[in-house]
């Protein structure tokens, strides 16, 4: 009997204890919502959008290709020795370092050093340090899901290693390679500490990558700092959240492909 | 008939293990050559090396001369090797793709573009495997997702339609059931008229049934090697005879 | 082609040992003006007069982090807990969803959420010098934002302890309950640990959100309302007008930071490698 009431105690205390998540949650997705709602000045915001939307054509544009390679070689060719333990070595310090130090780096080596100056570019350069652990995780998981028979289907049909690869593995590795674009563009889209250092803070539509401007998540930022339009920073928080709302949508929806493809 | 595949005092080691010893076999063109014998003995491991899939193995050694046409195995270029000899697995492996793209692809990969000719590719193999007017209808669904022996066959058609010479077959029906088992082996009989075939298969029986002759190994040997008839109603060796009598294995 | 993928694998050891040294040629040349004791234990910091002491800031982030972790682990894993053994399995779906939501929010949105929500609120029932703006609003935002990180990792932890051991503890007549404590989370320990030392490192790192709430007071905390600047932050509120000896010390102070988590990092899957070792690997990997 002293169990039940133990138990029972305990019960209690865990459910309050995490209906505090949910609370936390539905407060902040309500108050945003509520006082967003009315403040989505579309117009407004089209430069961040647009700046935004360079970094994740230019982000994922560097940081993918590399991180999938990568992952090829660690999954597919490589043998386990000190190369390959240097490579994850390397993959989990830099999953590991604060954006902040990206910052720190990019402003003194795009900006400076490369001359690059306040840009988009030095922004999409840094921030595609920042997502190529990303990428080469996901690939890397994509890539074990693909049973071996298929690999040597193809290998005893005559087709070369890479023609096996190009042709079965990474078709068949797509749902979860996608998975990880779908992550990287979220980290781009909410980076914030990196980008303002590198890309600049100047509210401007940029015509070039070479030109500099403001995302998202910085433009909110600088609402939220300076105090002068609570109003229209409710609307971009308001327009973040839904653009990654959606991106979670997409996850599920690739995740939920991957699944049927498996079915049989 | 010629010896299309000739073994001559093979050894093949991987990871230091001896995993053949001393192999001497000959494969007859357009026979069906059975490799029997318990599991672990080597049957898979032989095979593998024939179309240098074990090439694939941790540390792979060879000794030895394998050739095919007279020429050795290991100086010619893997790619073209397996394009003439074909290799069918255990389970089912058709690609995730839809049936007609998992024929194509190895015409395909050889530069074959034209829609006309691999349409005429698919059908003609499809055919050779005794599928075609399972699956004449729905060429563009999903290969994993019509039943295994359907797969095994779809696998079988994927490797003739690269024209093979040689069919290298380890244990192809072992995870099917008794009726796809019988059609299998229905098919591998009318297959032998174009192709030498060479099954590894644990199911003594169906070697005594469609094999022409018979290689019994055990623990990395060949102990003997004739005849399927002979093999299994005079064998010369006591322990061929204490293996298909069923003392052990 | 293979030289192709070689070369990409390659590029991750390059890009960490570059962006490593450049830090590092960036901030070394600082211990010349200010050697590393007076810089880590300095309590002043006043950059126009050359005084570089970050013990304030290095303290805001230890007890901001320590303070995120402690509620982060208490609601992380009660919530994970009654996410995979308690709720039904369709609203424990939507929960997930929902935690993923969670995950996902931009930091931004955190600290903008903080600032017109919390601060007020702590300044109304605590007040303080920083109007609100302070350690504890820091400890709360960086609480809710490494809730997801320990959540899921909890989560997946348990969902991977072998049923069996369920099915033994329930058969030896003990509650479901009592199965979680004693045998499950013992056995999920080394996956939660993961997570928590992931939380640690986001709570360290992170930057714009406690800029918003905390204050940005260069000075020692004495209560929990009074406003701070954590190492992060100080970085990036003087990264942009910087120069000279003070950008190397931002160097310098992005090198402690680092060091820091790499510390703890090495030395927490250090203490995880041992102890699990002494319980005998009761988990499976």
């Amino acid at each position: 009997m002293q169990v039940k009431l133990k138990d029972k105690i305990t019960f209690v205390t865990l459910i309050i204890i995490s209906s505090i998540t949910i609370l936390v949650l539905l407060c902040i997705l309500g108050y945003i919502i509520l006082k967003g709602w009315n403040n989505i000045d579309i117009m407004k915001m089209i430069p961040p959008i647009i700046a935004t939307l360079y970094m994740i054509v230019i982000g994922l544009g560097i940081a993918a290709p590399l991180g999938i390679g990568a992952a090829i070689y660690l999954n597919e060719y490589a043998k386990q020795g000190r190369f390959v333990r240097s490579i994850r070595f390397a993959t989990e310090s830099l999953a590991a370092v604060p954006s902040i130090l990206f910052g720190l780096f990019g402003m003194m080596f795009f900006l400076t050093t490369l001359k690059l100056g306040f840009s988009i570019l030095s922004g999409a350069l840094t921030i595609s340090m920042m997502v190529l652990p990303t990428m080469v995780k996901t690939t890397e998981e994509a890539l074990k899901t693909v049973p071996v028979s298929y690999r040597e289907g193809s290998l005893a049909l005559g087709a070369s290693k890479f023609a096996t690869i190009a042709k079965v593995v990474l078709p068949s590795a797509l749902p979860g390679i996608l998975t990880g674009v779908v992550l990287g563009t979220g980290r781009i889209v909410g980076e914030t500490a990196a980008i303002y250092l590198t890309a600049g803070t100047m509210f401007k539509l940029p015509t070039s990558p070479m030109d500099t401007g403001r995302t998202l998540a910085v433009h909110l930022y600088l609402l939220a700092k300076e105090g002068i339009s609570f109003a229209e920073a409710y609307g971009t928080a308001l327009v973040l959240l839904i653009v990654i709302l959606f991106l979670n949508l997409c996850t599920y929806y690739i995740g939920g492909k991957l699944n049927k493809s498996k079915a049989k | 008939m010629n010896n299309i595949i000739s073994i001559k005092d093979l050894s093949f080691y991987y990871s230091d293990f001896e995993a053949l010893k001393n192999i001497n076999l000959d494969v007859v063109e357009k026979e069906v050559l059975a490799f029997i014998g318990p599991s672990g003995c080597g049957k898979s491991t032989l095979l593998r090396i024939v179309n240098r899939m074990s090439d694939l193995a941790e540390n792979p050694k060879v000794k030895g001369s394998i050739t095919f046409h007279d020429q050795e195995i290991f100086d010619i270029d893997t790619i073209e090797l397996r394009k003439k000899i074909g290799m069918v697995f255990q389970k089912p492996n058709p690609f995730p793709m839809s049936i007609y793209d998992n024929i194509s692809y190895g015409p395909r990969m050889q530069g074959i573009k034209k829609k006309s000719e691999l349409d005429e590719i698919v059908e003609d193999s499809l055919k050779k495997a005794a599928i075609w007017d399972e699956v004449k209808d729905k060429l563009r669904k999903n290969a994993i997702s019509v039943s295994g022996g359907q797969q095994q066959r779809i696998c079988i058609a994927r490797s003739i339609a690269m024209r093979p010479e040689v069919l290298l077959m380890d244990e192809p029906t072992s995870a099917l059931d008794p009726i796809s088992t019988s059609k299998m082996e229905d098919l591998i009989s009318e297959l032998k008229k174009q192709y030498t075939i060479v099954i590894v298969t644990h199911n003594m029986q169906q070697a005594a049934r469609i094999s022409d002759r018979t290689a019994f190994f055990l623990l990395g040997e060949v102990i003997e090697v004739g005849d399927t008839r002979t093999i299994f109603n005079l064998p010369k060796e006591k322990k061929t005879e204490d293996y298909i009598t069923g003392r052990f294995g | 082609m293979k030289i192709i993928f070689w070369l990409c694998a390659a590029i991750m050891i390059i890009v960490i040992t570059f962006m490593g040294a450049y830090i590092i040629i960036g901030g070394l040349p600082f211990f010349s003006h200010t050697n590393i004791i007076s810089f880590l234990l300095g309590k002043k910091w006043n950059p126009s007069g050359e005084i570089f002491g970050i013990f304030p800031m290095l303290i805001t982030s230890i007890y901001s982090t320590i303070g995120a972790t402690f509620i982060g682990v208490i609601i992380g894993i009660s919530t994970a807990i009654v996410l995979v053994e308690i709720l039904p399995s369709k609203i424990a779906k939507v929960f997930s969803a929902g935690i993923d939501l969670l995950a996902g929010i931009p930091s931004v949105i955190y600290g903008f959420w903080g600032l017109v929500v919390m601060v007020p609120i702590i300044n109304k029932f605590w007040g303080g010098k920083g109007a609100g703006s302070s350690l504890l609003a820091a400890i709360l935002i960086l609480s809710i934002m490494i809730l997801p990180t320990i959540i899921r990792m909890t989560e997946v932890s348990l969902r991977a302890v072998p049923i069996e051991y369920k099915e033994a503890a329930l058969g030896l007549g003990a509650s479901k309950l009592q199965y979680i404590f004693n045998v499950q989370i013992g056995a999920a320990k080394s996956g939660i640990m993961a997570g928590i030392v992931l939380g640690i490192g986001r709570a360290l790192g992170e930057t714009m959100a406690v800029i918003l709430v905390s204050g940005n007071a260069a000075i020692i905390p004495k209560s929990l309302v009074d406003p701070v600047r954590t190492l992060t932050a100080n970085i990036a509120i003087e990264m942009g007008y910087a120069s000279g000896v003070h950008q190397q010390a931002l160097f310098a102070t992005g090198m402690v930071l680092f060091a820091l988590i790499m510390f703890i990092n090495f030395f927490l899957t250090k203490f995880l490698k041992s102890a699990e070792r002494r319980n005998g690997n009761a988990s499976k990997a």
